[in-house]
């Protein structure tokens, strides 16, 4: 039984006129079928609007489905007694750092979250520095979050939903908004996390070479999933990413180009010293 | 230019004063504001001094740091100080043409400014050595009884420590849609109050978009955090009294004693 699994389901965004009649529907998820394994580390691709934020947010309980079932942990979101569990059980890290640090000092933020589980003062105490430490910002901890750069804002956030002590996290575009130095970061540390503390990591972003290192890929569309495999599958198939409009990963795509002007090179790199090999071994 | 401005003027420092517990010393600032407006003639006024300059040279704060907090209110010391001299009616004085300065007048606007400099100064004292945090926190815990009778006290308490956290980031946005305003033409700083006040428009709506923008994104994150309000919440660092706290409700109870000994008897 995976972490999560989702089955036919289906999320409308429904506009109103201002006496409530509907105006427009538009469907944000279209029969979507997913499954996620405890330990894994999942990335699910798509451009703007595809639906993958809808997705995360039903993850978290945040946004109910219209129609089919989503399993979280063996709960079903559905079930509006578990929401908090769900929600411990699956942490959620959000876009833009600024919007999700509620305390003015790092490690009151990281106390956020249990404090409202009701854990008991010394435990909180405890969580926080672990939590801190697995993200590398425990000497940070005295410092108000408006000194830190975007990339250890976002850490602060990963360590404030570690300390709810989560089976799964599922982050949702988290370096849209850094820069390289940020983003990489970021990834280290969520990274360590996945392969130290075995925590499930659904990872919602565009960012192809992010995508590179996961375990399993899921690229979605207009609210479905259109493809799914491991990366190198995936990134073999650069005329098919780019008709969902999707850029792969500059080393690939110049493989990609390489090949198909002749030269004998396999498909899906994905690094650039897979690419060296490749092209040392043509005679 | 708007980053310069400190919030939350908290200055660190290792003393008792920063130490007692944020309700021993809120309990103590209203204390010494009845006293101050309630005191009659020098020996009062002796007492207070005395305590009021303990409490600060405890505090370890510089005295520059207080008197800074009187600049804002430098004007209103004079008006207020002006209208008490000139037009309280009494026993003339000194009349100079029309303005008579009475004795009443000498004697009320004296008290009105040391009552003044002293509560700016008493408080300061409080607001420079406790952090905002703490003082939400004091404050939400003093006010808890208030919650018997739906007021909504956690809330109040953590509508004000968002607040805070978010000043320096909206100020910073302030910041840059000015500069990006003034990149396209806009004009902040000619013409009258009137006319400033119109050009504020383009600086207001986008600033406001946005704060409900992130406000709308907190709430989604806090709410991924399980946050459900106030009940069954534990704390990360709870209010407990100290030994120190105790002896500070005596010295400020046995202070406010005196003082009012002082009006009642003398």
């Amino acid at each position: 039984m995976g972490i999560v699994e989702a089955k036919n389901l289906v999320h409308e965004y429904i506009t109103r006129d201002e006496e409530g009649n509907v105006e427009g529907i538009q469907v944000a998820l279209d029969h979507l079928d997913l499954s996620v394994e405890p330990g894994q580390f999942i990335a699910v691709l798509g451009h703007n609007g595809s639906g993958k934020s809808t997705f995360a947010k039903h993850i978290n309980a945040l946004l109910t489905p219209s129609e089919g079932t989503l399993i979280v942990d063996g709960m079903d979101v559905n079930d509006d007694e578990l929401v908090y569990d769900i929600r411990q059980r699956a942490g959620m890290v959000f876009q833009n750092p600024d919007n999700q640090i509620i305390a003015s000092v790092v490690q009151e933020d990281v106390g956020f979250g249990p404090e409202n589980l009701g854990v008991p003062t010394e435990q909180i105490w405890e969580r926080v520095e672990r939590s801190l430490k697995s993200v590398g910002m425990w000497k940070y901890r005295e410092h108000s979050p408006n000194k830190l750069s975007g990339g250890q804002k976002q850490r602060v956030a990963i360590a404030g939903v570690m300390a709810m002590e989560p089976k799964c996290i599922i982050l949702d575009e988290p370096t849209a908004m850094l820069d390289p130095d940020g983003r990489k970061e970021v990834l280290q540390a969520v990274h360590k996390l996945n392969k130290e503390k075995g925590v499930t990591i659904i990872l919602i972003t565009h960012y192809m070479e992010e995508v590179v290192d996961a375990d399993y890929v899921y690229v979605m569309d207009q609210g479905k999933v259109v493809m799914e495999g491991n990366p190198r599958g995936i990134f073999s198939q650069v005329d098919a990413l780019q008709e969902h409009r999707l850029d792969v990963p500059q080393i690939t795509a110049l493989a990609h180009e390489l090949k198909n002007s002749g030269l004998p090179i396999p498909d899906g790199i994905l690094t650039r010293q897979e690419l060296i090999d490749a092209l040392t071994k043509i005679k | 230019m708007l980053r310069d401005i400190t919030l939350g003027q908290y200055y660190p420092a290792d003393s008792v004063i920063h130490a007692l517990d944020p309700r021993t010393k809120l309990f103590g600032t209203l204390l010494f504001i009845i006293s101050v407006f309630s005191f009659d003639g020098l020996l009062g006024f002796g007492v207070i001094t005395l305590f009021m300059f303990g409490i600060i040279y405890m505090s370890k704060v510089p005295l520059s740091f207080m008197v800074r907090g009187l600049k804002a209110i430098v004007i209103l010391l004079l008006i207020a100080g002006a209208l008490n001299l000139f037009l309280t009616p009494g026993q003339p004085l000194v009349s100079l043409w029309k303005i008579v300065i009475t004795k009443e007048g000498v004697k009320n606007a004296t008290l009105m400014t040391v009552r003044m400099i002293y509560l700016i100064m008493g408080t300061s004292v409080m607001t420079l050595t406790t952090t905002p945090n703490q003082l939400t926190d004091g404050l939400e815990k003093s006010l808890r009884p208030l919650s018997k009778i739906h007021v909504p006290v956690h809330e109040i308490a953590m509508m004000m420590s968002i607040a805070l956290r978010f000043i320096p980031i909206l100020i910073e946005e302030t910041d840059k849609i000015m500069k990006a305003q003034m990149a396209r033409g806009a004009d902040f700083e000619s013409g009258g109050l009137i006319k400033k006040a119109k050009n504020m428009v383009p600086l207001l709506v986008p600033l406001f978009v946005s704060a409900f923008r992130r406000a709308n994104d907190l709430a989604l994150a806090m709410e991924a955090r399980c946050y459900v309000g106030g009940d069954g919440r534990t704390k990360m660092k709870p209010l407990v009294y100290q030994k120190r706290d105790l002896g500070g409700y005596a010295v400020v109870v046995i202070y406010f004693v005196i003082v009012i000994l002082i009006k009642t008897l003398l």
